[in-house]
């Protein structure tokens, strides 16, 4: 190399440090037009209750991707508005979108803390730390964390199980592959994501058991040209149903495009591939947030040692806009596990459960395997009918 | 077989998003400029031809938009650069960040658009030979074009006379200017026909690779075009070739992991960079050759009256 191009090479690098750091932080605020009532209304003693308004509760959200995902960050933004629709003028909420899983994440929510934000939503498992730093600082200020499991007494983490909507992704999908073979692009392996491809499995072979899935990670949660990539390759590889559990809608629009079937994740993707879809597994983060709110505001918000994990039971998670070609008899089914899960007689993780090698799988410490949210938070093994290897996990 | 007539299939499809926006940036670099705006310009590009598509129902209007939202970009970047010789760099930079923040900004209404039906194509007869048909003949007419414009190019930059004048350009625009050549209107040129062809490669990322348009979509094929263009010594031959490499280990290190071979996907996933990096540098190891190919006022400002 020449001495131009090794110096132009560390103009790029601190040029691109500074791009970085200027990118991030561009924060939009939406508070509701102030209801004219309201602000006409004479102190008469008659209406104590508009009378006496107080400030508006200021609501902040840092999300990881851009609002325009139309997946995972998508969904929490809908949540939002919806949020911000139902407290009217008693909230005020903002966001600050693509925020980094990195220590500038902490300085965005100190700029939230500084800007009076009571109640702090961070909407990726990356954010734990420097929210943990934070919430140490802030002690008036309530966080709550998505994905995460660290909580502290003014923070507190929440999830949704999506395995749920996994497994019924996977009824369907048992139901309607013709080559038994199955594919998903996976994003991280970790253990959310390795859980998520069990319970599609479990789910497919509850309605065939001769039903196998082929895994492929791209590594990245968003990179829609690899989430092409990855799903034709698995559809090359005999797979005629795929399944994402990456955050844009690639996989279901190159089903689409090769003719195969496939389905939303996170948010109804219907509209992405009309042909191709299947169902949408949804998550419906509304309940939760509505919660949230109601319970800052009659302060009756209290912290959680461990994560408050929301299903089916509490309308967080759903399976929606099933395709009109789904046969009967796993429409059926949905509906059982549906209500199944609502009233808790059924249980996806209760077990027994079958490891690769046919055995049941055990807990950690080799006691029995019960599905206890500890033992699923800890997932990092495959079950019987997926191929392969957790990447860095270990086979059982 | 089969299934490795389609992994041949997907590498040539993979490569030429590539392909295009490489040999674009070659057209650029053998001129003298190095664009490091290419991430940008493709994503403004993408949404560009996203949305002409979604109106017109026409992809080829769509590749058309595309390639006209790059020429302008590329044409400001130019302006920029060659007249008021700003630093090449920090422009590419900054036109890179603009056309990411601009392009997000442009394509809000269009998150949840979709396209017509994407058509299917095969050559007649061809494309039904077993194996060699699918894996060869039922490609987007792009792909075909992307080879046969890799091999204009070739003429063009090392057999015409225009071709000459390009590179003169780009090794010494002193003695360009001093011979009588508008050093700065073809370098302008170059810019601006680099920029159209990363134009169209945005363009065909969103119509035809990956039907779809998501802020950010581009996810980084900017950046390896660019180093592409180095790493394969300013060859267009080679820029094809690497192009299909880095495509190529891209869809095998999926196909392993989809036939469950056992070796972690977090270094499957670092294959494609690693492979590419090593045969480009294998190849072009002969350092009196990458001397003669690098142009030797890359990235350097030219001030006409000095």
């Amino acid at each position: 190399m020449t001495d131009l191009n090794k110096r132009s090479m560390l103009k790029l690098a601190t040029l691109s440090a500074l791009a970085a750091t200027a990118l991030i932080g561009c924060s939009k605020s939406e508070a509701p037009a102030p209801a004219p009532a309201a602000a006409a209304a004479p102190a008469a003693a008659s209406a104590p209750a508009p009378a006496a308004k107080p400030e508006p509760l200021k609501v902040a959200f840092a999300y990881v991707g851009p609002v325009g995902d139309g997946g995972w960050t998508f969904a929490h933004d809908n949540a939002r508005k919806a949020i911000q629709q139902e407290f009217g003028d008693k909230i005020v909420t903002s966001f600050v979108e693509k925020v980094p899983e990195s220590a500038d994440a902490e300085r965005v929510f100190r700029d939230m803390v500084g800007q009076g934000n009571k109640l702090i939503f961070g909407t990726t498992f990356g954010y734990m730390e420097p929210m943990l730093k934070v919430a140490a600082d802030a002690k008036d200020v309530k966080f709550e964390h998505a994905t995460g499991y660290k909580s502290a007494e003014n923070l507190r983490a929440y999830d949704s199980r999506t395995y749920e909507g996994a497994y019924m992704a996977g009824i369907v999908a048992g139901a309607m592959t013709k080559t038994n073979t199955l594919g998903v692009v996976g994003s991280i392996p970790i253990p959310e994501v390795v859980r998520n491809i069990d319970s599609f499995t479990m789910g497919a072979q509850s309605m065939n058991p001769k039903v196998k899935v082929k895994v492929v990670w791209v590594n990245e949660w968003f990179a829609p040209p690899k989430e092409t990539e990855a799903a034709t390759s698995l559809i090359n590889g005999g797979a005629d149903v795929l399944m994402q559990n990456t955050d844009s809608s690639a996989v279901l629009q190159t089903a689409e495009k090769l003719g195969k079937r496939a389905f939303g994740w996170d948010s109804d993707m219907t509209a992405y591939g009309p042909k191709a879809h299947l169902g949408s597994a949804v998550i419906n983060w509304v309940p939760y947030y509505t919660s949230t709110v109601k319970e800052v505001l009659e302060n009756k918000w209290k912290t959680s040692p461990t994560k408050i994990w929301w299903g089916v039971k509490e309308g967080a998670i759903d399976f929606v806009s099933v395709a009109s070609d789904v046969p009967d008899e796993a429409k059926k089914k949905l509906e059982t596990v549906k209500a199944g899960l609502k009233d808790g007689s059924f249980s996806i993780w209760k077990g027994p459960i079958t490891g690769q090698d046919g055995k049941p799988i055990k807990g950690a410490d080799g006691k029995e395997w019960t599905g206890s949210d500890e033992q699923l938070g800890g997932i990092n093994f495959y079950v019987k009918g997926v191929d392969g290897k957790v990447p860095g996990g270990d086979k059982k | 077989m089969e299934s490795y007539a389609l992994l041949l299939a997907a590498t040539l499809n993979a490569g030429t998003v590539l392909a295009i926006a490489s040999l674009g940036l070659l057209i650029n670099e053998k001129a003298g400029i190095v664009n490091l705006g290419a991430e940008g310009i493709m994503l403004c590009a993408a949404i560009a031809g996203f949305a002409a598509v979604v109106h017109t129902g026409n992809d080829w209007i769509g590749f058309a938009a595309g390639m006209g939202a790059g020429a302008l970009l590329s044409a400001l970047f130019g302006l920029l650069v060659i007249w008021l010789n700003t630093n090449q760099y920090a422009t590419g930079l900054a036109l890179s960040l603009f056309g990411a923040g601009f392009s997000a900004f442009a394509g809000i209404k269009y998150v949840q658009e979709k396209l017509p039906e994407r058509p299917h194509f095969s050559i007649p007869v061809l494309g039904d030979i077993p194996l060699i048909g699918p894996a060869l003949f039922r490609q987007h007419p792009m792909v075909y074009l992307t080879i046969a414009f890799t091999a204009w190019l070739i003429w063009f930059l090392y057999r015409s006379r225009t071709g000459l004048v390009l590179r003169s350009v780009g090794e010494s625009p002193e003695s360009a200017h001093a011979l009588g050549y508008p050093v700065r209107r073809i370098r302008l040129a170059a810019v601006v026909a680099g920029g159209a062809l990363c134009g169209l490669a945005g363009a065909y990322l969103s119509v035809v690779y990956t039907p779809l348009w998501v802020e950010g979509m581009v996810a980084g094929k900017g950046w390896i075009a660019l180093a592409l263009t180095t790493f394969a010594t300013w060859r267009p031959a080679r820029v094809l070739l690497g192009a299909y490499l880095f495509g190529g280990v891209t869809m095998l290190q999926f196909h392993f992991q989809g036939i469950g071979v056992d070796i972690p996907s977090q270094f499957l996933t670092m294959l494609p960079y690693l492979a590419t990096i090593l045969v480009l540098a294998l190849i072009s190891r002969n350092p009196a050759w990458i001397r003669i190919n690098m142009p030797a006022s890359l990235g350097k400002p030219f001030y006409p009256g000095s």
